[in-house]
């Protein structure tokens, strides 16, 4: 596959409404060259999970800012490791604690993005560090 | 307003001047080649009588307490009580929630307004798989008639005003409260308060609807006939900018869709055979204080003054109150940063200050360390003192509106009353608001504008203080407020024993005549007293309304 666009899912995880910055990151890294789509509010993590399989996608972004991200980030990477997917990136933004970082890092999220964050900043990071998918 | 002749001479002046200074740029130019508004409005380098010579000041701007209400609607403002302090609270469970009152109460706070979790807000319990994670996380978990009463415990109900932050399910809140009331000895008349009740903009930018339109629009009108005989005092509903603004609009969006909103509210009431007159003295508003502090002052004066034209030239009404916009205002959640969060105490004392100077009748100051998790008890204490430092400090609220005449100020007021009438006027045309959030429409024009807002921080056209500029290495934050996940056990088995010792009999009669008038036309309000005080729980009842309603499907446009 030559030149494929990078495929992002950008997910709105549990019942937060916050989607201002799911939005704004989905109109980022569209301009930026990157297919984008964005599930909506209120996914469970099987709805996630499923969509990113079904979608193909090279990366996840989970955007929470309701303070659920300590149950449902581990829920989605459990769902993950069952179905044996481990070449999609993950990532996050959003209103996250300090020490829940190690956390997420330690379940398979390769970066956590928080407020004041610029999007370009998001865009190089997924370029340089999107899986090279078989 | 001014003089003919004055105006001329002032008019040839003022011409000279800008010639005399324009000539100077060269050698001092301005920071910028042009200055705007965050609602793109040119801001001119002076204003002068010629900016508001057309404007006529009885029509327009008038006395505090009369129509047009730019100054104020009551006559006296401050000077005889100052605005209801108001801080949104609520967290874990109703007992650590009821705490939190107690102690802001006895801080000098002057109304309680209650935050609820996202599984309350959305009509599920607390052992509903949904709400997993979610328990009492960003509000506090209300199941039942029983939390509320752990809730309001020792709080005097009759010298309290009490506002909910509830909208889909506002109705079985409601009612909770007032069964919670009638049981501590306050009849309904004696209570003082207010319902969001505002579901519109979840569909546009809040996002906790559960029903779709139409039978949401039912509810409402219901809340309103009910309230209006029973419980007289009660604000029916807050129809919000606040949320239309964090989502990203501009102020002048967050006006105009606010005040279409509103419209569609009053449409619907007068629809299902409401007096204008009843109800609409019992409508109030919510809006955002952002950070540019002259926009937002002028926002809230225009706000006012359009509400006031559309209910007296549109809907004909003629008490006075159904033409007074009463609002509360919160500061912009979305504009404390991470980054030095100690300067957010400086942002929100500037925001409060424009709410008070727009003349706000409740305010609430956000608290520091936002941009990590719910407020700390600390930090909502120095929120608190700054609204008191305002209060009884600055001298601000001693006379009525005090930037009333300033040149600048009444033009920009201008300016965003006729751009906002623009956008109502375009909305109509689309069949009012309701047809536009169904179109996407106002969802659009919310996210395009904070796309554009975070582009110009991304490319520095935005300076924000310690964020993109001024910046510095520093260590997080410490002594965050964080919610024990054990708070949904807790509410679970608390779930588990109402189950156990409610009247079954009681509870199966009162949701069938509950289920019957759902299916019919009458107003739901009295089941719902009777499946509250039978201790239905809020998903119960919820769960009943949603396979008689159905869902609300959200249309998505990115």
């Amino acid at each position: 596959m030559v030149n494929r666009k990078i495929r992002v899912l950008v997910a709105k995880p549990g019942l937060d409404g916050h989607d201002r910055g799911a939005k704004i990151i989905a109109y980022a890294l569209r301009d930026a060259g990157m297919e984008v789509i964005y599930t909506g509010l209120r996914q469970t993590p099987e709805q996630i999970v499923e969509a990113a399989i079904q979608e193909d996608v090279d990366v996840l972004g989970l955007s929470i800012l309701s303070g659920a991200h300590d149950y449902l980030f581990p829920r989605i990477h459990e769902l993950l490791k069952a179905k044996e997917v481990n070449d999609i990136l993950i990532i996050a933004g959003g209103i996250f604690p300090e020490e829940d970082i190690p956390k997420m890092k330690a379940i398979g999220i390769s970066e956590i993005f928080r407020p004041g964050t610029p999007t370009d900043e998001i865009v190089n990071y997924i370029k340089s560090n999107k899986p090279v998918k078989s | 307003m001014f003089e003919k002749d004055e105006l001329d001479e002032l008019r040839s002046h003022k011409e000279k001047w800008t010639g005399k200074v324009e000539m100077g740029l060269e050698k001092r130019p301005e920071r910028k080649k042009s200055f705007n508004t965050t609602s793109n409005i040119p801001v001119e380098r002076l204003s002068t009588p010629l900016d508001i010579d057309d404007q006529s000041y009885q029509k327009e701007i008038g006395l505090p307490g009369e129509y047009p209400y730019t100054r104020g609607v009551q006559p006296t403002m401050y000077r005889a009580r100052f605005w209801t302090m108001r801080q949104y609270a609520g967290f874990a469970t109703a007992k650590e929630t009821n705490q939190r009152y107690r102690y802001l109460l006895e801080q000098g706070q002057t109304g309680l307004s209650v935050a609820f979790d996202l599984p309350t807000q959305i009509g599920y319990d607390s052992d509903h798989p949904l709400a997993q994670g979610e328990v009492g996380k960003v509000g506090v978990a209300i199941d039942s008639i029983r939390d509320m009463e752990i809730l309001f415990d020792q709080i005097p109900l009759d010298r309290v005003s009490t506002s909910m932050t509830i909208n889909a399910p506002a109705a079985i809140l409601l009612a909770m409260y007032i069964a919670m009331a009638e049981k501590q000895g306050i009849a309904p008349e004696k209570l003082n308060g207010t319902i969001q009740n505002d579901v519109l903009k979840e569909y546009s930018a809040r996002g906790t609807y559960i029903f779709p339109p139409k039978p949401s629009m039912r509810i409402i009108t219901n809340i309103f006939e009910y309230c209006s005989s029973t419980i007289p005092n009660w604000n029916t509903i807050s129809i919000s900018g606040y949320h239309i603004r964090e989502a990203g609009s501009t102020a002048v969006q967050e006006v105009a869709f606010t005040l279409a909103d509103g419209i569609a509210y009053v449409e619907a009431a007068i629809e299902a055979g409401l007096d204008v007159d009843v109800f609409a003295p019992r409508l109030s508003f919510f809006f955002n204080s952002h950070l540019d502090f002259l926009e937002e002052i002028a926002k809230y004066r225009a706000a006012r003054r359009l509400w006031a034209k559309i209910m007296k030239e549109r809907f004909h009404a003629k008490n006075p109150r159904s033409m007074m916009l009463r609002f509360h205002t919160q500061t912009a959640g979305c504009t404390l940063t991470a980054q030095q969060p100690e300067n957010n105490i400086v942002r929100v004392a500037f925001q409060a200050m424009a709410a008070v100077l727009g003349g706000t009748q409740s305010l609430h100051t956000n608290s520091r360390d936002e941009a990590f998790a719910l407020p700390s008890q600390e930090s909502v204490q120095i929120a608190l003192r700054t609204q008191q430092l305002i209060a009884y400090e600055s001298g601000v609220a001693d006379t009525v509106d005090p930037l009333g005449g300033s040149y600048y100020l009444e033009k920009l007021t201008s300016g965003i009353e006729e751009k906002a009438r623009e956008y109502i006027n375009k909305i109509d045309e689309m069949g009012g608001a309701p047809a536009a959030i169904e179109e996407g429409y106002i969802q659009k024009e919310i996210q395009d504008s904070a796309y554009r807002y975070q582009k110009e921080i991304d490319e520095g056209k935005r300076v924000v203080v310690g964020m993109n500029k001024f910046k510095i290495e520093e260590p997080p934050p410490t002594g965050l407020l964080r919610v024990d996940p054990k708070v949904r056990e807790d509410q679970i088995s608390l779930i588990e024993t109402l189950k156990k010792e409610r009247d079954s009999v009681e509870l199966g009669s009162s949701m069938a005549r509950l289920k019957k008038a759902a299916e019919g036309k009458d107003n739901l309000m009295p089941p719902l007293l009777e499946a509250v005080k039978a201790e239905a729980t809020l998903g119960e009842i919820c769960d009943l309304l949603r396979k008689i309603f159905g869902e609300y499907q959200p249309t998505t446009t990115i």
